[in-house]
């Protein structure tokens, strides 16, 4: 082949090929290749037990769409966050460019949240957040490609005050770490304890991940208020609960808390937990026959139990798959698909939930009391609670 | 604030101070005598609660986790002397810093190849774990008491030793001319390695006695070992009486820092060294 002709068939080659993609109407291109669905989680230290079930979760309502996207398959591309906020902004940049992906899931912490969130804002790439509570994302920097699958920070503390109140405490201490989401926690208690008449005698805080609480707990002896509420969640919340309960206080001076406190811990807890009343938006002992449907087919596809993370994830991936179909996997149309996943309503195993405008869910949340073991549901805290979304302005 | 309760924070404070010093004076008789900054201190402390927990979750007993804890953290900084921190005793304070700031880095590490990143509680044994009551709602954890009980025993066998004892007489004329000592017949490597060992039981000693209370988690090594800076820099550089009164004192302004003026518990600390440096550049007893 001369020179000549090599370059006639390869300009023909080439205009073929951008002609294609030109008269082709631009749902087909879409069906034709694969979408891409980035995951960015903890898999490692700390957090990777949320991670896995997040992952989980999300997987098991894709597989229940058939393993499509708007009729679209998929191609996953993961990457453990390690929970590092310092390298947050560089994960979420390698999926996003190099990877191409279409979506983002992530992530647990809220630190790292916050560099997925500047990727996301800056590249405009849908982002689901399937965990991490920090204020600002529906916030004051809330955007149209960013969706909250699970809560704010603030959300089940909104609800404990009115709880308890209606219990009879009406001068509480509140103990928790100095930090970003204990803060956050605090603004949602103070919200709505003093909106139900409570008065909060004392605010207590020791520097985060500090667990020795004597100081605090001889000092809230003391006082003797009616209650205490908390903010803590992890290793650290077990040994608050056990430290609790060692010092005698757990007999005379009732113990609330946002759920995190009693979730994954109460093993770790033990006896010492018993009677803790926390207000969250799951629990695993909720019971409805969705529920039940969920656990049971969860448990079968990963032999594990689900948890509150894992019905998050899952939630992700059914607002996901509404988005997807309601586009026809042509997720560029971002008009059509962001109408699509705002107006979605999930029918969760934690109850049927709404987005708000801001991009967070409404969802009812329940109180429950440790009974052996087991956060027992005793009641919903507060029927649909949205997180007041101070400072959002949707572009 | 009431009787009870000012004199069980008070108590708290003692027992918080006695933990800081354990630490504290390994630094500064390390640094006092052999003039070795150790950025890795902390990391014994790390070690020790870790050994404590893998023991105490293998053998389940914390005295016999207690025992075995304690002594492989010795014999790991002995033999850490004898492989890397004895040719640096010369060595400027830079190479120091650097030295034993990536030991942290090490140590971290194999901690997490090792044990894994969670956090961990050990239980307080049975035998200790009840409270004294003090009035109707104030009481005591024994296990407090007893903790701080083996601190005391420890700060007095350590004064003991060093101004008592011929080794004490020894480590303290190495410390003050290390060649004319030497030329006497001393053995100044054997010493060298018996004070590194020390500063390491103590700092092992404490994070294995202190993983009840503080539970064990990775990087609490690093948190630790701040707190014993600024106890170091308010005793003065060297000083282990200096250690003990500055020890107590952060206790003291911790807790009540906390109780008192939660808003500012973070800073509490650093507050009052700061205070210290301004009227006493070279700490409360300078050496």
């Amino acid at each position: 082949m001369n020179t000549r002709r090599l370059v006639l068939t390869r300009g023909a080659a080439l205009i073929g090929a951008a002609s294609t993609g030109l008269v082709l109407p631009s749902w087909a291109q879409a069906q034709g290749s694969k979408l891409r669905v980035g995951l960015m989680l903890p898999f490692t230290g700390t957090f990777a037990q949320p991670g896995i079930a997040i992952e989980n979760g999300f997987r098991l309502a894709l597989a229940q769409n058939g393993d499509k996207l708007g009729g679209r398959e998929i191609e996953f591309f993961k990457v453990d966050d390690e929970s590092n906020p310092a390298k947050g902004v560089e994960n979420a940049t390698r999926l996003v460019q190099r990877d191409k992906v279409d979506v983002l899931v992530g992530t647990v912490h809220s630190g790292v949240q916050m560099g997925i969130h500047k990727v996301a804002r800056e590249s405009g790439v849908l982002n689901l957040i399937p965990n991490a509570g920090v204020h600002i994302a529906t916030r004051a920097q809330c955007a149209p490609n960013v969706f909250r699958t699970s809560f704010t920070n603030a959300q089940p503390t909104l609800a404990l005050g009115k709880a308890m109140v209606e219990k009879g405490h009406k001068k509480a201490v509140w103990i928790t770490w100095s930090y970003a989401a204990g803060d956050e926690a605090f603004e949602g208690f103070e919200q709505s304890y003093k909106a139900a008449g409570g008065e909060i005698v004392k605010k207590l805080a020791l520097p985060f991940p500090n667990v020795e609480f004597q100081a605090l707990l001889t000092e809230i002896a003391s006082i003797k208020p009616d209650a205490v509420a908390c903010f803590f969640a992890g290793g650290g919340a077990a040994k608050f609960l056990r430290d609790y309960h060692a010092a005698g206080l757990s007999k005379s001076i009732p113990l609330y808390g946002s759920g995190f406190l009693t979730e994954g811990v109460l093993d770790a807890a033990g006896d010492a937990a018993n009677g803790v009343l926390t207000t969250l938006h799951y629990s695993d002992s909720l019971d409805t026959p969705r529920n039940k449907q969920f656990r049971l087919e969860y448990a079968k596809a990963f032999k594990l139990q689900p948890d509150v993370y894992a019905v998050q994830g899952y939630d992700a991936g059914l607002l996901l798959v509404k988005g997807a179909n309601a586009v026809k996997g042509d997720i560029n149309n971002k008009q059509a698909l962001y109408a699509a996943l705002r107006s979605a309503e999930i029918d969760s195993p934690r109850g049927k939930w709404k987005m708000s405008p801001s991009h967070n869910p409404i969802q009812d949340i329940y109180l429950r009391r440790v009974e052996n073991r087991e956060n027992k549901v005793i009641g919903i805290a507060g029927k649909a609670i949205a997180d007041p979304a101070t400072g959002c302005r949707m572009a | 604030m009431d009787f009870a309760n000012f004199l069980i924070q008070l108590l708290n404070s003692v027992q918080y101070g006695l933990l800081l010093f354990m630490l504290a004076a390994g630094l500064t008789l390390i640094f006092g005598i052999m003039g070795v900054v150790n950025l890795a201190h902390g990391s014994f402390y790390m070690i020790g609660a870790y050994l404590a927990w893998y023991f105490t979750s293998l053998l389940g007993s914390l005295t016999l986790a207690i025992v075995l804890g304690t002594l492989l953290a010795v014999a790991f900084g002995w033999l850490l002397e004898w492989l890397l921190f004895r040719h640096f005793y010369h060595r400027d304070h830079l190479d120091q810093v650097l030295l034993t700031f990536g030991l942290i880095y090490i140590f971290e590490e194999m901690r997490s190849i090792f044990w894994g990143d969670d956090v961990h509680a050990v239980q307080v044994p049975e035998l200790l774990n009840w409270s004294i009551p003090l009035t109707d709602t104030l009481s005591y954890p024994v296990y407090r008491l007893v903790m701080s009980a083996v601190c005391i025993v420890l700060a007095i066998g350590l004064y003991l030793l060093i101004s008592k004892t011929r080794l004490g007489m020894k480590i303290r004329a190495g410390a003050f001319n290390r060649d004319m000592t030497e030329s006497l017949g001393v053995n100044i490597r054997l010493i060298h390695g018996v004070v590194f060992a020390l500063g390491v039981g103590l700092a092992a000693i404490a994070g294995v006695i202190a993983s009840p209370i503080a539970s064990v988690y990775p990087g609490m090594g690093s948190s630790v070992l701040i707190m014993c800076f600024v106890v170091v820099v308010i005793g003065g550089i060297g000083s282990v009486r200096g250690a003990l009164v500055a020890a107590l004192l952060v206790g003291l302004v911790d807790t009540f820092g906390k109780v008192l003026v939660p808003q500012i518990a973070g800073m509490a600390v650093y507050m009052l060294m700061a205070l210290v440096l301004l009227y006493k550049p070279e700490g409360l007893f300078k050496q």
